[in-house]
């Protein structure tokens, strides 16, 4: 064992992210669902996981902190940091998860001077696309594809999870076509994003995607469209806090030593 | 606890099983929020008093002060001038509800989208919560914002004696005029309601009263310019939301007993903060008691409030009434023209509130500013755009908050809050 090996971990409200990183090298990166009982869910990873320095991140961050001792960071800094290690030219983080949507203007040093976030409703996360998946009878893993493969889009009124599905059931039973209000639904998701993006969004530099909503291509395609620049989409979107969450361990090693 | 007032509440035909339950739910979070600080001041303790006062001892003292031939009205904001009031003996005691627990009891007959200070209050009076209902001689509103102003109107109809102050809109010298007029239709409605008349040397008396309060909690309140400020900004809220429900002589007392107290503490160097803490100003809507929320998950995510930009904070005490003595319709203008002078976001333009911000944040040092918002507050939401960009001139980073009383939003406010700390470190 390297005594630079630290972990970062990114108990988020659907997914569990647990980065092992030796040096600046990821050594063990991974994604699980987050259970009922998180610290039960988490229980078995953690007892193979190497005894280093640990940053807990995500929405159970202060349980983890609370309960195991871990230092905890949120997920803007964590994010900020994991996008900059990514790619160093990245200026501004879009990032979808479980019930949250952030866009982070992230800053050469890896720290961040501008955020913006969803208030408490689901409205454009990833929340938001399982519930619509499920009402219109579509696994998650297809949705965005699904989505992309209708011609043409139904307008989708409301972002609100439960009236859209009220509005989701209504079409459905009109005999509109499911892809047709897939695509709406992908189209009302990544306007509620676009809202929340900075003027300008893309003058700093480079702007990435991360979050499981990352790995969806019926939002990735259309935010792409909506961007006056291309949008990085790392290899694994979804463990850009946790790794920033390990960096962070290892500056604070650094500091120490 | 408090089964020594279950006959007075019966007198005044309140439910007093619900009535126990919403005194505990307050409790609950009083305890959570605010008594479980490290190194409260001992002076805390009569103000923390006041949380259970308020639908007690304070209850008992107002009809006592009835039966000794004073009168009593509900206030809702502090553009209320109280001088006259007090001048008169008519008691005026703000009525706006701060608890999440009697929000629900206005669903129903009273519009979703309306802000949670407004629901409390009504929700309190639906649901027989409220002690002061029946007793008051009068209801004042103002129209400082559409949902109040509204509310007025339905509250008249459901029978209660309302009186409606019109504060203007904007201002100049025809609105000085048209509310110096106001303030003389109130002073003549406090004669009706009392059935006294009102004299100079009264009104110096009550100037003097109120300008030692208004100093008094200003000095409270410049503590916390202090690099380690001997107080919480949770407990400077408390004392605040307390004082403004007191008789204000006791009030005063304690305040500056307090203050003692706390010149002593930085004398000796004694502090609750640590050393190093980011500071934050809180600026925007009231935070009336009851609601302790936002400074707690503040000061509990490792920053200090030091500035409250609020009707609960430096709105109510910045201006003071000069204490002109004899000639009475020259006092009137005076207190006029100090009301005129507070920076309610329902004034446009509002400069004033904006420069005042930006010298709030040179004078107490902060690190950056939280904009309060409670939900569906328009005037203070908007206006927090107005602010930022005049702030980040001034390199002072700042965030806004929107939230109403109930706790389900505790998680990502948290975040929020603490992002912006990170940001900030």
């Amino acid at each position: 064992m390297t005594a630079s090996m630290t972990v970062g971990i990114d108990l988020g409200s659907r997914t569990t992210k647990i980065v092992v990183l030796a040096d600046d090298a990821i050594r063990s990166a991974e994604v699980f669902d987050t259970k009922h009982d998180p610290l039960d869910g988490l229980s078995r990873h953690l007892d193979e996981l190497p005894d280093v320095p640990t940053i807990v991140t995500g929405y159970g961050r202060h349980l983890l902190s609370e309960r195991l001792g871990y230092q905890a960071i949120t997920e803007l800094s964590a994010c900020a940091r994991g996008a900059i290690h990514v790619r160093p030219d990245c200026r501004l983080v879009i990032d979808i998860g479980g019930q949250d949507a952030k866009v982070i203007s992230v800053t050469e040093a890896g720290g961040f001077d501008d955020f913006v976030m969803n208030d408490r409703c689901a409205a454009g996360t990833g929340r938001f696309l399982e519930v619509m998946a499920s009402a219109l009878g579509y696994v998650l893993e297809e949705f965005g594809a699904e989505a992309l493969s209708a011609g043409s889009a139904v307008r989708i009124n409301s972002m609100c999870t439960v009236f859209a599905e009220s509005e989701v059931v209504s079409l459905m039973t009109s005999g509109e076509d499911r892809r047709r209000i897939a695509l709406g639904l992908h189209q009302a998701t990544v306007e509620r994003v676009a809202a929340m993006l900075p003027p300008g969004a893309t003058d700093r530099g480079a702007v990435m995607f991360v979050g499981g909503v990352a790995k969806n291509p019926g939002v990735v395609e259309l935010l792409r469209a909506r961007l006056p620049a291309q949008p990085i989409i790392p290899e694994q979107p979804q463990i850009v806090s946790a790794l920033g969450a390990a960096l962070i361990a290892q500056s604070a090693g650094e500091e120490r030593s | 606890m408090s089964h020594q007032y279950t006959e007075m509440y019966e007198q005044l035909g309140m439910n007093v099983e619900l009535h126990g339950q919403m005194i505990e739910a307050i409790h609950d979070s009083f305890e959570r929020q605010v008594l479980s600080q490290q190194g409260r001041p001992e002076g805390m303790e009569h103000f923390d008093g006041l949380v259970e006062a308020a639908h007690g001892e304070r209850v008992r003292e107002i009809l006592d002060h009835k039966k000794a031939g004073g009168s009593f009205i509900g206030t809702f904001c502090i553009y209320v001038p109280e001088e006259i009031a007090w001048a008169l003996d008519v008691l005026p005691l703000p009525l706006c509800g701060g608890s999440g627990f009697s929000v629900p009891y206005a669903a129903g007959r009273f519009p979703r989208d309306i802000c949670p200070l407004v629901k409390s209050t009504l929700g309190m009076a639906f649901s027989g919560c409220c002690p002061f209902g029946g007793i008051k001689d009068m209801a004042v509103g103002e129209t400082t914002c559409d949902a109040k102003k509204k509310t007025w109107d339905v509250m008249a109809v459901w029978g209660v004696n309302m009186h409606v102050l019109e504060v203007p809109q904007k201002k100049n010298a025809r609105t000085v005029d048209l509310w110096r007029a106001e303030v003389s239709e109130f002073r003549d409605r406090l004669e009706d309601i009392s059935g006294k008349r009102l004299v100079a040397e009264r009104l110096t008396e009550a100037v003097r009263l109120i300008n030692r309060r208004r100093k008094a909690l200003a000095e409270l309140h410049s503590f916390r310019m202090e690099e380690r400020p001997p107080i919480s900004g949770t407990d400077v809220l408390v004392a605040t939301q307390g004082s403004l429900i007191d008789d204000p002589a006791r009030c005063c007392d304690r305040l500056e007993a307090l203050n003692d107290e706390l010149r002593q503490r930085v004398a000796q160097g004694v502090s609750p903060i640590p050393e190093g803490v980011l500071r934050i100003m809180l600026g925007g809507s009231p935070a009336v008691m009851g609601n302790w929320k936002l400074h707690h998950l503040i000061e509990s995510a490792g920053a200090v409030v030091v500035c409250d930009e609020t009707c609960t904070g430096t709105r109510y005490f910045a201006h003071l009434v000069p204490e002109i003595e004899g000639d009475l319709e020259a006092q009137l203008s005076a207190i006029a023209d100090r009301y005129l002078q507070i920076d309610c976001a329902c004034f446009s333009p509002n400069t004033e509130r904006i420069e005042n911000i930006v010298d709030l944040a040179g004078q107490f040092r902060v690190d950056g500013m939280i904009h309060y918002v409670l939900q569906y507050c328009h005037g203070y939401n908007i206006e927090a755009i107005t602010v930022a960009e005049a702030l980040k001139e001034a390199a002072v980073p700042s965030i806004t908050l929107e939230t109403d009383y109930s706790e389900e939003d505790n998680g990502q406010l948290r975040t929020r809050i603490e992002a912006f700390l990170e940001m900030m470190a």
